[in-house]
């Protein structure tokens, strides 16, 4: 078994606003293996930012609280750690990059400046070493000309040049974890596949585990080793690139799966899931997922489903697993789309990554 | 950089020529006559002296000549002060409100930006709530109102401090006071909005995602970017200066530029309302060009616009 080096167990977080709690994450579970990348997605407002903003405990408190659960990383519950030992760990051990890299660098510190910040905080670094390494780092992550563009403000690159900035910052000082937050979201097509293969290429160089925060499930068929899908504060299936893909069991996986778009299929229409996620300041009660369910149950609107074991790694919470529950087959196009993804894998005569 | 300047150079020039061309005109508008008090003067003593000082020419003429003079940096002599040239009354009167000005303005924003920092920081909060009742009266109470509250209070009651003139420092604290209340307001509102912005920008969470701890957050990113818009007001704030000057002067009896000025006005000496005018049009220009030229210095983005070769 290979090493864990996070676990996440039951995470509740909410925010406290005027109106009352927003239950934005409720008892969330997973952990992370060394080396892996694990893929979370959902719709919006699913909780998968709020997840992974915790971790790093980035979340403003308040209104934010975390009201129960534990993230154990390195031994330590990270929940109750103070805020200045967190400050040793982000950036230094667990590094997060963000959407949008039009806004997440400073507009008025130069390049170098940004990155040698996060160096000088956590190494015991002169100021000339700590050039030398930011100069590395831009290097590393395919910036020409770095020593010009160490003096250079963020105007002055392109998007997806800030982006691999963006990243390099987050490489400053070898993390563990690396947390994306839809890293690739506010970039064009072409500059995706390029930070995209850039990650998958830093990650073997350096061995860190990553945490890939996404709605879209191209990028995770190309990015992911295991994928944790949630939905109104929780995970609801969770497995492996593999069985996410060819053998989802959720409903609401079915529903992210059919409402993918693709190239090489001839729908004339893209289903999306009808209905819209629930409110979370009053969760319903059962399966939240249940009003927007076409194969929901009596019983998902009384009591919410546990997680059903489906192999080792997959697990799924639906009654549907149930063994007492009518055996219910995917949809038509959630069948043929498991099917096509079989055939590309068989057709690359492997795993459909990379 | 120096193209830039050249630019700005020129139309500080053609912005002087406007006013002072508005000025001129807008004086010969006014009722009365540099000698309407003198009583004692006969019709023929008076023709006399409106003859010297070429005050008896068709308009026109006598703004061609004061164009010509002031091409030659001749600024006239007063009417009032036995002939002194205006140049040299200005340069006699410019110290105490320059040290008026300056001192306000260098109290006002350090303590602004003070309140509009920690406003933002402890945002909803007790701090939040004060800085912004200390800005709403500060912006909404006249520096001539609060300047003679404080003379009845600090002055008469408690008589910590003197009431008028200026013998020293100490004379100075009250109208410098006065005169700063409008710069902490205006300063602290920008800086308080402008901060809550900047916190909530992407590039504070990167920073916090590095480790770097509160106070280096704010010092480091936040109060540098916030800065920008806020010295953007630092021009239109000179100009409330000035016209904040004027009265506080007066009220505080300072031997300045202004209380000089207002006296000026009073005898239509127009030489000396010219010059002061055009005086304080200039320094305001300039002021405007400073805040221009620091602007490209804190924010990059601009420099590039506006001064790349």
């Amino acid at each position: 078994m290979v090493e864990k080096i996070l676990q996440v167990n039951d995470l509740h977080i909410s925010f406290d606003i005027h109106a009352g709690e927003v239950q934005a994450v409720r008892g969330v579970t997973f952990d992370l293996y060394k080396g892996e990348t694990l893929a979370i997605v959902g719709e919006s407002g699913s909780g998968k930012s709020v997840t992974s903003k915790a971790l790093m405990r980035l979340l403003p408190t308040p209104p934010s609280r975390i009201k129960q659960g534990e993230i154990l990383f390195e031994g330590k519950d990270l929940t109750k750690l103070s805020e200045k030992d967190m400050q040793s760990i982000r950036g230094a051990k667990i590094s997060m990059i963000f959407q949008d890299p039009m806004t997440s660098l400073n507009p008025t510190m130069t390049i170098g400046k940004q990155i040698m910040e996060a160096i000088l905080k956590h190494q015991k670094l002169s100021k000339d070493e700590a050039r030398k390494r930011a100069i590395e780092l831009l290097q590393l992550v395919g910036i020409k000309n770095a020593e010009l563009r160490m003096k250079q403000y963020p105007h002055q690159f392109s998007g997806g040049m800030r982006q691999r900035v963006v990243i390099a910052i987050a490489l400053a000082c070898n993390p563990k974890i690396l947390i994306a937050d839809e890293p690739t979201t506010a970039l064009d097509v072409t500059i995706q596949a390029q930070i995209l293969e850039l990650m998958k290429d830093i990650q073997k160089k350096l061995g860190m585990s990553i945490i890939f925060i996404t709605h879209d499930l191209g990028v995770v068929a190309n990015m992911a080793d295991r994928v944790a899908v949630m939905y109104a504060g929780k995970i609801v299936e969770i497995g492996t690139v593999d069985e996410i893909f060819y053998n989802p069991k959720h409903p609401y996986t079915w529903g992210l799966l059919a409402s993918m778009p693709s190239l090489d299929h001839k729908d004339t229409e893209l289903y999306s899931i009808p209905g819209s996620p629930p409110d979370l300041l009053n969760p319903p009660k059962g399966d939240a997922f249940a009003p927007r369910n076409p194969y929901a149950l009596k019983i998902d609107y009384e009591l919410e489903p546990p997680m059903f074991q489906v192999s080792d790694t997959h697990y799924a919470a639906t009654w549907l697993l149930h063994e007492m529950a009518p055996k219910v087959e995917p949809p038509a196009v959630v069948r043929e789309r498991m099917k096509r993804f079989a055939d590309i894998v068989a057709r690359k005569g492997g795993k459909p990554r990379g | 950089m120096a193209r830039y300047t050249l630019q700005r150079f020129v139309y500080m020039i053609i912005t002087l020529f406007i006013i002072a061309t508005l000025t001129f005109f807008l004086m010969k508008l006014l009722p009365g006559s540099p000698l309407q008090n003198q009583e004692k003067l006969t019709p023929e003593q008076k023709a006399l002296i409106l003859k010297e000082y070429g005050l008896d020419k068709p308009v026109p003429v006598q703004y061609i000549q004061y164009l010509g003079n002031l091409l030659k940096g001749d600024l006239g002599v007063s009417f009032q002060y036995d002939n002194r040239p205006v140049a040299e009354l200005i340069s006699d009167r410019i110290g105490p409100s320059a040290q008026l000005g300056f001192q306000a303005i260098v109290f006002g924003t350090i303590v602004g930006l003070i309140l509009g920092i920690v406003a933002a920081i402890r945002h909803n909060h007790w701090e939040d709530y004060t800085a912004t009742v200390i800005a709403v009266l500060g912006a909404s109470i006249p520096s001539f109102v609060l300047g003679g509250f404080l003379q009845y209070f600090i002055a008469v009651k408690l008589q910590w401090l003197p009431v008028a003139f200026w013998e020293g420092f100490k004379y100075t604290i009250l109208p410098t006071l006065a005169l700063s209340v409008g710069v902490i307001a205006s300063i602290a509102r920008f800086m308080r909005t402008e901060m809550l912005e900047v916190l909530s920008s992407d590039y504070i969470l990167t920073a916090r995602a590095k480790g770097i701890s509160q106070a280096g957050v704010i010092i480091k990113h936040a109060i540098r970017n916030s800065l920008i818009p806020v010295i953007t007001i630092l021009g239109p704030m000179t100009v409330n200066l000035m016209t904040g000057t004027l009265v506080i002067e007066k009220l505080f009896a300072v031997p300045g530029l202004g209380e000089q000025f207002v006296r000026s006005i009073e005898l239509n000496d127009y030489p000396v309302i010219m010059g002061t005018t055009l005086f304080y049009s200039a320094l305001l220009i300039l002021a405007v060009f400073i805040v221009d030229v620091l602007y490209g210095v804190v924010d990059p983005r601009i420099r590039l616009a506006g001064g790349k070769k």
